[in-house]
């Protein structure tokens, strides 16, 4: 497959653009279509593996539209969105009850091709999202993550350091689903047995101790399984960062708490049976506070500007960006050294944060991973120097139109 | 009918597990359509259903008689007691024909979300038949859901000073899934192959 078309470009600018990089092997949507799903009442989009560049003016559904691709995952897309919440607001109907949404797509992989359809279920009253592969209903939407794997930053991530410890504990999360999906199960298996508790907790009838106990137990498995799979995940990608390029800060990322900390001095099964005893002797004080004083629901991403060695929470609004650009493009390249597959990105409003040397250095990164890339901005010229190695699609009132090749520069 | 009755019809069939009102809107007329050979004849069947089936007492299955018709059979393995969340898991094991032993059926998972306690669940009944009957090994056959593994353990440390063999199904019971959505070939696989808990 031909990246560069030589004919548009001069001979300057194609030193941006690798002509090598390993697009082959990389998995890309090939075809997208959105129905119902936000402003779009209908639409399709056919894009080939190169970067994809979304252009238009505020409120044209630029970032709606990487929200239907981040659907393409297991979770709730890069909104967190409500199920009902996607449907196309229509003048008096009360979302979840109009037609549903669905968004459907032709994922090219290594080894062929898969359609993909995911949406609201129509035939259900229970607000359920339905998800199907290769014409046949999947059982759950984990089978998406043994597809594809979608990465996304997002304005609404700006924030990330300054914010509460529960977002960064999110963001670290769903780092560690990329590498690990069983991840997912983990957390949500753990929350619940927290949540339990809690409920046992607070009842006015005297808990049943031994199911606390149980419950406990349960906490403490799996809570030492969630903490001991983010500290691997945070491990590689500060050592991707260590040899990654100059241009990014270099992030180093630790996790901050008690029962993580624990990992570094003990066994897994001592930090265990250390949880459960210290959930045991907190039942007292958790009753009053509510949640739980113990486990990895308490812990923190930490994030240190390498280079300057301060917490990021302290760089600039532009460090905080190209701190957050450094992580997600080391958690890309990371998981195609190890898993042996790239994401798809999702940047939404990044380019136009950076400076210009610092834009031109993450398209170079981007085209060197090969990862299909979705870049949206409302400036086409922010994204100039990409030039013929992305595609350019303009969106205007919830519709996708193709800029010819040649006539976006 | 008048238009009520059938939106009555209609209103019922959609709290059917799985219908939808448009699939019970469908189901109606079908129905309709086939007044004597089905709707006459599935009318006196629920009928007759309501009226005589009850929860055996002594392991929570359905049936017309108590003691339930498996409680009754002597050719059964009385050692060993496979303990299910609902009346149907225990269907579904049966289906398979791979478990020659006898029932008990919880009626549920603790969860403390949904108000579900020990108290609300046959376990106090479940820890007296095991510990008599010459029950030897009991087999908690949960669904692989948080809850269902919570449930599990409890009980497991319940019948702890009993001196029994507690064992569940092996894996392949997938995560949140519940048994009686296995075919029968995986469910008689992760019987097969149980083990300690
Ligand atoms: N469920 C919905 N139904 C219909 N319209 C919606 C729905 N949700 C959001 N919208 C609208 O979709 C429009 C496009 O939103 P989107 O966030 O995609 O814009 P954008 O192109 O990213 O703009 P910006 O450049 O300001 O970020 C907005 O006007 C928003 O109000
Ligand atoms: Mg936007
Ligand atoms: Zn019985």
């Amino acid at each position: 497959m031909s990246i560069v078309r030589s004919s548009a470009r001069s001979a300057d600018d194609l030193t941006l653009v690798p002509r090598a990089h390993p697009r082959g092997a990389a998995t890309c949507v090939a075809r997208i279509s959105l129905t119902e799903f936000r402003c779009y009442r209908s639409a399709v989009l056919d894009i080939d593996p190169r970067p994809v560049v979304l252009t238009g003016p505020n409120g044209a559904g630029k970032t709606n539209l990487l929200e239907a691709i981040s659907m393409l995952a297991p979770g709730r897309g890069l909104r967190r969105a409500r199920l009902d919440e996607l449907d196309r607001w229509m003048p008096g109907q009360t979302p979840g009850r109009g037609p549903a949404w669905a968004v459907a797509a032709r994922i090219l992989v290594p080894a062929g091709s898969h359609d993909v359809g995911t949406g609201r279920d129509p035939t259900d009253e229970t607000v359920r999202r339905v998800v199907r592969i290769d014409g046949r209903a999947a059982r759950g939407q984990t089978a998406l993550a043994g597809l594809l794997t979608v990465l996304w930053l997002t304005p609404a991530m700006d924030r990330l350091f300054n914010d509460r410890a529960g977002e960064r504990r999110r963001f670290l999360d769903r780092l560690v689903y990329g590498l690990d999906p069983e991840h997912a199960e983990r957390v949500s298996a753990y929350d619940h047995a927290l949540r339990e508790r809690a409920h046992l907790l607070r009842a006015e009838r005297a808990p049943d101790p031994a199911w606390l106990d149980v419950l406990e137990a349960k906490m403490a498995e799996g809570g030492v399984a969630i903490a001991a799979a983010r500290r691997i995940l945070v491990q590689r990608l500060n050592a991707v960062m260590e040899d990654g390029p100059g241009i990014f800060p270099r992030a180093r990322l630790g996790v901050s708490g008690a029962t993580d900390e624990w990992l570094d001095t003990m066994p897994a099964l001592a930090a265990e049976e250390k949880l459960a005893a210290a959930l045991g002797t907190s039942r007292g004080h958790d009753r009053e506070a509510g949640g739980a004083l113990h486990g990895p629901h308490r812990a923190d991403l930490s994030v240190v500007h390498a280079g300057k060695g301060l917490p990021a929470r302290e760089a600039s609004t532009g460090e905080q960006k190209a701190l957050l650009v450094a992580i997600v493009l080391a958690q890309a390249a990371m998981l195609s050294q190890v898993r042996g597959r790239t994401p798809i990105l999702l940047l939404d409003e990044v380019a136009a944060h950076l400076d210009a040397r610092r834009r031109e250095a993450l398209f170079d990164v981007l085209l060197a991973l090969g990862a299909q890339c979705w870049l949206a901005g409302t400036d086409e010229a922010t994204f100039a120097e990409l030039g013929s190695a992305a595609q350019f699609v303009r969106v205007r009132d919830a519709m996708l139109a193709p800029a010819p090749e040649g006539t976006s520069r | 009918m008048t238009p009520t009755h059938l939106e009555r019809l209609i209103q019922l069939l959609a709290k059917l597990p799985g219908l939808g009102p448009r699939s019970a809107r469908r189901a109606a007329l079908h129905l309709l359509r086939k007044r004597e050979s089905l709707m006459q004849p599935l009318a006196a069947a629920l009928t007759e259903a309501a009226d005589k089936v009850r929860g055996c007492s002594v392991c929570g299955n359905l049936d017309t008689v108590d003691p339930c018709g498996l409680c009754q059979d002597s050719r059964r393995d009385g050692t060993i007691l496979c303990v299910v969340e609902e009346v149907a898991d225990l269907w579904a094991l049966e289906r398979t024909g791979a478990f020659k032993g006898r029932y008990h059926v919880l009626g549920g998972v603790l969860s403390a979300l949904d108000g579900v306690g020990p108290d609300q669940l046959a376990i106090d009944p479940l820890v007296a038949r095991a510990g008599t009957d010459g029950v030897k090994e009991v087999i908690l056959a949960m669904g692989a859901t948080v809850d269902g593994q919570t449930t599990a353990h409890y009980i497991a440390d319940r019948l702890g000073q009993l001196g029994l063999s507690v064992t569940r199904l092996a894996h392949g019971v997938p995560v949140g899934g519940e048994l009686d959505y296995l075919d029968d070939g995986t469910l008689a696989a992760a019987l097969r192959a149980r083990r300690p808990l």
